[in-house]
């Protein structure tokens, strides 16, 4: 009885010591949203949709951890790190600073953080930075082709440096289309506040702006809420936001984290991890670009000059400004 | 200029309909002598019930029944804790306020595919605009009056309340009861059973407010969609004086601050910065705590256990 009791133990052990040595040996990855959630049809649902193109493809073991709010950071980025993954992405500039001390604690395990460049990454961490303002040049000017009363809006999240080149890459691009156009701005201080969103978008909609693009995360499902209910438009950001308000949503911006998430992670597979770097996509990377239900709502001649556009971008021979001080020398220079 | 002063009520009215449904909610459980800082909790749950019963069955009243369904079931929690076990109100009202929220998120992830936030309704889904397309798009009336149903239930469910706190036999038990529960036991009212009913209801309405946030004023449940809402509700509730109308007159005073955030904040003539703006609806709340509204005092028996 006691020997038979032992002999089960012995194989319970064995067997739970094969299972833990074949499950290190396949590859997990895992990612930490950030407070907007891993449905805010924005860029944490971008790259977890990059994560399960990862699975299905690469055969990696993928999941994720929800932050609810700043304060979880830390803790989920712990946890991951204890659940043996060998790669754990950081969603949004605001958990740089945690992902950082996570890299240098933690040398064996790879990280990975989107809209971060640090001024010295470590060997086991990579930066993800995309050129959001070439995307927001583009669909600035098929807003300023196509507004009709001359009037547009932007509304932005909060005033972190992620969001000025979205600000201001979209205003050169509506004055790029057309001098004359008039550009209402209006900072949210959120990024889930969709009410305020919808305050703030339905504001310039009553003073004549016809259509408002936004780049402000949870806020901006107030934004599009406020076109389906006014039947303007509005222009979405990082995803192709058309599904929200399929009738209302004139294009999007979209930041591509999918591919960035699936490149990267590719890359790790591969071995050759470009860990200590910060990685560039922008539209020649195919990083970011205009959403492909463009199509449905704007006319195939502004698509064609966009496409021209790109083209100049690419070339470099336009170069789309991030700031206020080159926005203003680019109008001038119009 | 006319417009300015129309977006201002319009924008007032949308943020402070919630706040409305959930302070009557405070009123009614607090004139029975039970406090409820459980609100926001309650809220929650009625939030998440509503996007998740909508975005399932397409039924907007049905989605907002339910969230006073669900309001009410975990106000159960409260009215047994601190009425049946005389336990401590505001201890109570923290643990809801804490399973409140748990509860939406863990059955969430279950229903949602592992995700905290539910999936937009379609703008027909939502809960209807009675006077939508009656006044021309963006003129004077149509920014103040095209609003939710929600909100002009709220205003109806003021008066409702009011009258039955005031007007009927039941309203003038429920206050007995907050008053004096020994007195009104000596004269054969059922004290443990009437604070039960306030509380009960106080739920129903926390989870209206959720509701209203949820399947009106947005398209969905997300876990920072109620993000204090129950405790300005609650807030109001103490300077409206713990009185139907006088709470309706605070919510709006804080939806009008809300209101004259984004407002001012959409001026080019101001140049302060957008941070500076966001605080403006906390700061005029406090200055007029401070300044305007004088002594307010609770039902004498508020928050003090009734043992028989």
């Amino acid at each position: 009885m006691k020997k038979s009791l032992i002999f089960s133990l012995m194989t319970l052990f064995i067997a739970l010591f094969l299972v833990s040595a074949f499950a290190a040996k396949a590859l997990k990855v895992a990612m930490v949203t950030d407070t907007g959630g891993v449905h805010d049809q924005s860029f944490n649902q971008s790259a977890w949709e990059g994560l399960q193109r990862v699975k299905k493809e690469l055969g990696v073991d993928v999941s994720f951890k929800e932050s609810k709010q700043d304060a979880d950071y830390a803790p989920n980025f712990e946890t991951l790190i204890d659940g043996g993954n060998s790669l754990i992405w950081g969603i949004g500039f605001l958990m740089g600073d945690v992902i950082l001390d996570s890299a240098k604690t933690n040398p064996k395990v790879n990280f990975a953080i989107i809209d971060y460049a640090y001024d010295k990454t470590p060997k086991n961490l990579v930066g993800v930075v995309f050129k959001a303002e070439e995307a927001s040049f583009l669909v600035g000017y098929i807003a300023g082709k196509m507004t009709k009363k001359n009037k547009v809006g932007f509304v932005g999240g909060m005033h972190i440096p992620v969001i000025p080149p979205f600000e201001f890459g979209y205003k050169a691009g509506v004055k790029y289309a057309n001098k004359k156009v008039e550009i209402m701005d209006q900072y949210a201080e959120s990024f889930v506040d969709a009410a305020k969103g919808k305050a703030i978008a339905n504001q310039m909609y009553q003073k004549g702006a016809d259509i408002v693009f936004h780049a402000a995360g949870g806020v901006g499902d107030g934004v599009i809420e406020a076109a389906k209910e006014q039947k303007k438009w509005a222009i979405g950001v990082d995803k192709d936001q058309n599904f929200l308000a399929p009738n209302n949503v004139l294009t999007s911006a979209m930041k591509r984290v999918d591919n960035a998430v699936f490149n990267v992670t590719k890359d790790l597979k591969d071995g050759k991890f470009k860990g200590g770097q910060t990685i560039v996509y922008g539209l020649k990377e195919g990083g970011v670009d205009i959403a492909p239900s463009s199509s449905k709502h704007v006319p195939a001649a502004i698509l064609k000059e966009v496409a021209k556009i790109k083209q100049m971008i690419i070339d470099g021979k336009l170069k789309v400004p991030t700031n206020e001080k080159d926005y203003n020398a680019f109008v001038k220079g119009l | 200029m006319l417009n300015s002063i129309a977006f201002l009520i319009g924008t007032t009215l949308l943020y402070s309909a919630p706040l409305i449904y959930t302070a009557l909610g405070g009123v009614i459980s607090e004139n029975a002598g039970v406090v409820n800082i459980g609100l926001e909790g309650m809220m929650v749950l009625g939030a998440f019930t509503a996007a998740t019963v909508g975005y399932f069955t397409g039924n907007p009243w049905f989605a907002f029944l339910m969230a006073g369904a669900a309001g009410a079931s975990i106000a159960l929690f409260h009215a047994i804790a601190c009425v049946t076990y005389t336990a401590d109100h505001v201890i109570s009202g923290i643990a809801i306020n804490f399973l409140g929220p748990g509860i939406a998120l863990f059955v969430s992830t279950i229903v949602f595919e592992g995700a905290t936030m539910t999936i937009p309704l379609s703008l027909d889904d939502k809960i209807p605009r009675p006077l939508n397309e009656v006044f021309a798009q963006n003129s004077f009336f149509d920014i103040i009056l095209n609003q939710y149903a929600t909100v002009y239930l709220a205003f109806i469910l003021v008066a409702a309340v009011w009258f039955l706190l005031y007007k009927t036999r039941f309203g003038l038990r429920i206050r007995s009861v907050g008053e004096h529960p020994r007195a009104a036991d000596t004269l054969g009212i059922n004290v443990i059973g009437i604070k039960y009913i306030a509380v009960l209801l106080s739920g129903m309405f926390a989870g209206f407010g959720g509701a209203a946030m949820s399947i009106a004023v947005v398209s969905n449940f997300r876990p920072t969609l109620i993000s204090g809402q129950g405790f300005i509700a609650l807030a109001a509730m103490i300077f409206g004086k713990w009185r139907p109308f006088g709470a309706m007159w605070a919510c709006l005073l804080f939806g009008f601050a809300q209101g004259l955030v984004v407002f001012l904040g959409g001026k080019d003539t101001i140049a302060v910065s957008s941070q500076v703006w966001a605080m403006l609806p906390y700061i005029i709340t406090l200055v007029i705590l401070i300044g305007v509204v004088g002594k307010s005092e609770a039902p004498s028996a508020d928050g003090v256990p009734f043992e028989k």
